[in-house]
This record gives C-alpha cells, structure tokens and sequence, in this order.
C-alpha cells in the first residue's frame, strides 16, 4: 500500500500548490511533500534490501500494473533524494521578487507533476504503461525548460519536445512489437518479469526489431549520440533545480527503461544488444569529450557531461559481467547525487553573476565564496578526482573491464574520462580563480560595480543548505558504501541479468 | 462468416491502408497548415475504420473499442484542442521555405516506404498467418514518414500533426500484430496524445507571443559556436 502513497503524494502536493496562498505556500508544500518521499523511499528501498519482496501492490486479473523490485527502488530512491534537494534550492532560487505568484504557481504544480511522472517510471510493471508515462515526464517538464519565456528557453523547450516524441513515438512501435513476440511466444503476463521468463520462446528477428526501436527510440530522451543534440539546449535553458532533475535523474529513468531490456535480450544472443550498447556508449562519452573543451556556457557544459555518463554506465551494462552490473548501478547512483549538486552550484554561480558564459565569469571565488567553492568541488567530483563518488564507481567500472580482458574498450573508456575531466577543469578553474581580462568583460553594469568595489554576494540561506546536503552523500559514497545500500545496489545488478 | 466476405474485409482492410500511406505522404507535402490538419484527420479515420475491419473480420471486440477510441479523440478532440491553444495565425499560414523542396521530399519518402516493406516483411512472417497483411509494412511506413515530416517541417502544426501520425502509423502495425493490448492502455494512450496537443499548443502560443514567430523549425541559437558575449545573460531577473 506504502508504493501507492509514493505516487499520491506528488498529485496531492500538485492539487495544494494551485490553492493561491502567500508566496511561501508552494514552496514549503513541495519541500514537505518531497522530504515525505524521500521517507517512504528509503523505507522501501530499506525493507527491499533487507530481501523482504515486493513484487506487486496493485493487480488486476492476471496482470501486475505497478510493481518494485531492487532496481526499480533505488531508482525511487534517486527521485526522492533529487527532488528533495532541488526544491529546497528551488526556494532561494525562485524567491526573488521578479517572479509573479502566478508564475510560481505555475513553476511547481509542473514540479510535482513532473516529479510524479518520474516515479512512475520505475513502478509500472507493464512495458506499454512504462511508454505512457515516459511520455508523461517529457510533456510535465515541457514547460518547466520553458519557464523563463526567453527565445532561447522556448526553443530548446520545443526542440526537447519535439525529439523526445519523435523518438517515443519509435519506441510505442517497440513496445507493440515486444508485446507480439509476447504473444508468438505463447503469452504470459506482459510485464518486465514475465517478458524475461518467455523470451527464450520469442521469434529473435520480433526481439531484435522491438529492441532497435526502443534503444533508438528511448535512446534520444536519454541523450545517446548522435540524437543528443537536445539535450544540452533544454538541460542548460531550463532553471537550475529543474536542471538537476533532468540531469540528474530524469535521463536515469529512461535509462532504466533501456536496462530493463538487456535480461530479455539475453535470450537472443545473436542480436548482439551487449555490442550494441558498448557502441553507443561509446560514441556517447567519446563525442561529449570532446565537446566538453570547446563548450562556452557553463550550464552545457555540465549537459554534455550527463551525455558522457549516460555513455559511460551504458558501456559498464555492455559488459555484461555482475561486477561491471554493480558498478554501472554505483555510477548510477553517484551520477545522480554529483550532477545534481554541479547544476545547484551553476545556480549558485548564476545567481551570483548572472550570466551563463564562461568568458565573462572570472574570479567568482572573490565574488561569492560559496559559488565558488562549490564549482570547484562540483567539477571535481563530476569529472571522477578521488576520493569522490564517481572515481570509486569509475574505477570500479575500469576494473571490471579488465578482469574481463576488454582492453579496448576500458582503454577507450579511460581516455575518453581523462579528457572530460582536463575539459571540464580547465573551464572551471579560469572561472573560479581565473585574473579578469580587458575587454571581456559581459557583467551587467550594476554587477561589474559590485564587482569592482569587491562586494561579496550571499547566496540566500536555502542554497546553500540545499548544496550541504547534496555534498554530503556525494562526499561519503566515495569513501564508505552502508552496508544495506550494498545489497541495494546488489539486488539492482541482479535484475541485469537474467 | 463466409470465406468471400472475409476476403472482401481484408481487402477493404487493404484499401483502407493504401489510403492510409496515402494521407501520409500528403502530410509530407502539404503546405498549409489547415490542409496538413485535414490530411490527419482523414488518416486517423483511416486507422479506426481498419481497426473496425480487422475486427469484423477476426470477431475481435477489442478492436471496435480501438475504433471508438480513435473516432472520438483523434478526428473531433484533437482538432478542438488545437483551436483552443494555439494561436489562429496558424492555419492560414503557408510554408514556403521547407527544409527540402517538396518532390526531392517526395522521392525521399519513397525510398523510406521501400524500406519499410523490408523491415515490415520479416515483422509479418515471424507472427501466425492471422496477424498477418498489409497492416505492418504499411504502419512502419506511416512511422518513418512521420518522422520524416518532423526534420523538413518548419511550422508548429505540421510539427505537431508530424508526431501524431507517427503514432498513428504504430498503431497501424498495433492493431495486426498486437491486437489484444489491454484497453486501459489504448485509453491511456489516446489522453496521452491529447496531452500533447496540449502542451504543444501551449508551447505555440508562448513562442509566437514572445518570439513573434510560429516557425519554430527555423529557431536555431543554441548552438556551440553562436553564443556570442552577453548572450547568455538571464533575462527575467
């Protein structure tokens, strides 16, 4: 029953947040609400781990709608955790006084809309179900990326819009698909489990087909090259905290869909989905390497990041082995909470300076401290510099690979990471502690005053509590793994494989 | 039901996807945008009275609801809601500069139907015979013509008809190879789409008041190399 609680509370808090009360109303509603979730979450994902099974909370007839496994409640987990910390950052960011009730409003009905399309990703058990709600959180989040109604904000909106159901629209043919191989294999339950039970009857070329469609298909939404190409627009335009979701933890959730299918496809090894996913992972981390030295906004720089690391845990399934399994979901995990405390801080900095480009922010440690300090710890952790979260899961993924003897591929993998980390640390460190130079300076006027009389911006208390708490788990998960996240993480390997 | 009036069902049935590839290749062509809405209406209309034929034929109710569902949301909903958020302008918009000329379009298009039959062909013989006909081949093609109005398309609506009619054209496929997908789920999809009108209306109307545009195709400042100093300022604050 608690599983169902789970999803009515973001509809409950959308439903408060419309009442139009005093500003502070839809911030501390969504705040509460969210930390709720956060609660029950953990409670979940704590019981799951402590191997008490909870397959299916709602059925009707033969068939499991809703249902959480190991996999599905770390991923809850993520959602809560995100969600929690970015609307506490929401409150400083979205306080000032430019941004009319309405809009407010507007900004977190959306919110838990969005947040509720997002956990029920992971809990519908029926794959057409999965398409539906895919669909969901791309048309709650539409119109978070287009907030500031800017020229720029409502582009990439359109572009985010138009692609992800371009690609969801390849992915419904997928599904279709999988549920005929279903059917030619003699039926069953149509769900995650049952399709993994009677895929070794199916017609491989209806696997194969709904396999190729659905990675295309969800492949795009989460931002696998080369149909990436809106996801740095709508992952930079959008504001902060609703960045740190999509980074975050909404491209993990379609990554979850696609991971879903790697057991069923097992029963068809000639299809080779492994290689397919080793590919494109690389190309994702590749390409994004690249683009990571040349990028000229902050906020992109980070989207492109999230391309690399969709690319890298998708490389670490491909190898198919538990411990590569166990080390994608650790990436997983530690990508989630880094990236989403490295947008926090390009809030944090954009607040600060107001502008998202690179060449006009130098010196911002003088600026604001905070900001600062926060940049440079973020960019180190997202690039994988010990002894933070995702050089223990990095490494551990390099490690597995190894063992494997996939040089080639760990090798390419390595490189690729060494390059990232120089192209997001060079940006970094010339904005931070980087010397002014003439004539490139894009300040407003007000700022640069500020700036030339040394005056230190605060960043409202809200911020900065919302950056503490998301530091801290990424500081510990690099150094100590709890024991029943352990076998969290081990039960979400498991469910990699058949 | 007799053998002869199973035949003529099925070649009804085949008719009604000839014309379905038909509106599919219009919508690629089309100019106006009233005529690309007209187009898809036609083609959802298409796609109900296959999915009646097809049930008829196999004594499949689950079909006829498909049907329903489709009658209701697509040809009478969609056009409703469009009115309702979008902005008039529109319609009575020609495209005049498409991203390709319309006959290279149309050979493009083509060649994406050839490919098609390919795909759709080994789809058809891996299901038993009664899942069969024209259905799969002629829904991989409605979805990839679909797609493709979606990268030469620049105005909103034909965009957004775009996305549609790839849905469209999997549930052409759906409807033969996976006939018996629960009715929740139809149901849950067609909101679904009706959502998209929605949102995407919405997105319309918000670009042609502060961009002063609906050719939203034609958007492209977000680039690497575009952003020039003081660029990325944050407006609104």
């Amino acid at each position: 029953m608690s599983v169902l609680i789970i999803l009515l509370i973001p509809l409950v808090a959308t439903a408060l947040v419309c009442i139009p009360l005093k500003r502070g109303w839809p911030m501390g509603v969504t705040v509460v609400a969210n930390a709720a979730l956060l609660i029950l979450t953990t409670q979940l994902a704590w019981r799951i781990a402590a191997g008490e099974p909870i397959t299916a909370a709602l059925q009707v007839g033969m068939l499991k709608w809703i249902a959480v496994d190991g996999l599905s409640a770390l991923i809850l987990l993520l959602i809560a955790l995100v969600a929690t910390t970015a609307s506490i950052f929401s409150i400083g960011y979205m306080g000032h006084e430019n941004v009319l009730p309405g809009q407010l409003r507007l900004y977190y009905a959306n919110y838990n809309l969005f947040i509720f399309s997002m956990l029920a990703v992971p809990m519908a058990a029926e794959p057409t179900l999965v398409w539906i709600v895919v669909e969901l959180t791309t048309l709650c989040s539409a119109l978070l990326v287009s907030f500031d109604n800017t020229r720029e904000a409502l582009e990439a909106s359109w572009k985010y819009v138009l692609l992800s159901l371009m690609g969801a629209g390849l992915a419904l043919f997928g599904f279709l698909v999988l549920f005929a191989a279903m059917r030619a294999a003699g039926g069953g339950t149509y769900t995650w489990t049952g399709l993994v039970v009677a895929a070794p009857r199916m017609p491989p070329i209806l696997l194969q087909t709904a396999f190729v469609f659905i990675l295309i298909g969800l492949g795009t939404k989460v931002g696998l090259v080369p149909m990436h190409t809106w996801l740095p627009d709508a992952h930079s335009q959008a504001p902060s905290p609703v960045c740190a979701l999509l980074s975050g933890v909404e491209t993990t959730v379609i990554l979850y869909v696609l991971l879903r299918l790697f057991p069923v496809m097992q029963a068809a090894p000639q299809s080779h989905a492994e290689t397919w996913a080793i590919i494109l992972g690389l190309i994702s981390v590749g390409t994004a390497a690249f683009l990571l030295l040349q990028v000229r906004d902050y906020k992109r720089m980070f989207a492109f990041s999230t391309v690399e690391h969709m690319g890298v845990i998708l490389t670490a399934v491909g190898l198919g082995t538990s411990a590569a399994g166990y080390s994608a979901m650790q990436q997983i995990v530690a990508h989630s909470v880094t990236k989403s405390f490295c947008f926090l801080a390009a809030g944090a900095a954009l607040l600060a300076v107001g502008t998202r480009e690179i060449a006009a922010v130098r010196g911002l440690i003088r600026r604001s401290p905070g900001a600062g300090a926060a940049l440079v710890l973020g960019g180190l952790a997202i690039t994988g510099a010990p002894p933070l979260a995702i050089f223990l899961s990095e490494f551990s993924i390099l490690k597995a690979g190894l063992t494997e003897g996939r040089y080639l591929v760990t090798g390419l993998l390595a490189v690729f990471i060494v390059i990232a980390f120089f192209g997001v640390m060079l940006h970094i460190n010339r904005m931070v502690f980087g010397a002014r130079e003439n004539g490139q300076n894009a300040l407003s006027a007000n700022q640069h005053a500020d700036a030339e009389r040394g005056e230190k911006f605060r960043l409202p208390f809200s911020c900065r509590l919302a950056l503490i708490l998301t530091a801290l788990p990424m500081l510990l998960l690099g150094v100590y793994i709890p024991k029943p996240l352990h076998d969290l993480l081990t039960l979400a390997a498991s469910a990699l494989t058949k | 039901m007799s053998e002869a009036t199973n035949q003529l069902l099925e070649n009804l049935n085949a008719l009604a996807g000839g014309l379905f590839l038909l509106t599919a290749f219009g919508m690629v062509a089309m100019r106006q945008a009233r005529g690309c809405l007209n187009l898809f209406i036609g083609q959802s209309l298409l796609l109900a009275t296959s999915a009646a034929l097809l049930g008829l034929r196999y004594h499949s109710v689950h079909l006829y609801g498909v049907a329903v569902v489709n009658l209701i949301s697509k040809p009478l909903i969609v056009p409703w809601l469009l009115r309702k958020t979008s902005p008039e302008e529109v319609y009575t918009r020609r495209e005049v500069d498409q991203a390709l000329n319309i006959p290279t379009s149309l050979l493009i298009a083509l060649a994406l139907v050839v490919l098609a039959y390919f795909l759709g062909l080994p789809l058809s013989n891996a299901v038993e015979p009664e899942f069969r006909g024209p259905n799969v081949s002629i829904g991989i093609a409605g979805l990839l013509l679909g797609a493709y109005t979606l990268t030469v398309r620049r105005e909103a609506v034909p965009l957004l008809l775009g996305i549609l009619a790839m849905e469209n054209g999997a549930f052409f496929a759906g409807i033969a190879i996976s006939r018996d997908l629960p009715m929740l789920v139809e149901l849950a999809i067609a909101t679904d789409g009706l959502i998209i009108v929605f949102i995407m209306g919405v997105l319309t109307r918000a670009v042609q008041k502060h961009v002063g545009t609906t050719a939203v195709g034609g958007l492209a400042s977000l680039k690497e190399a575009a952003v020039e100093p003081g660029k990325g300022e944050v407006s609104g604050k």
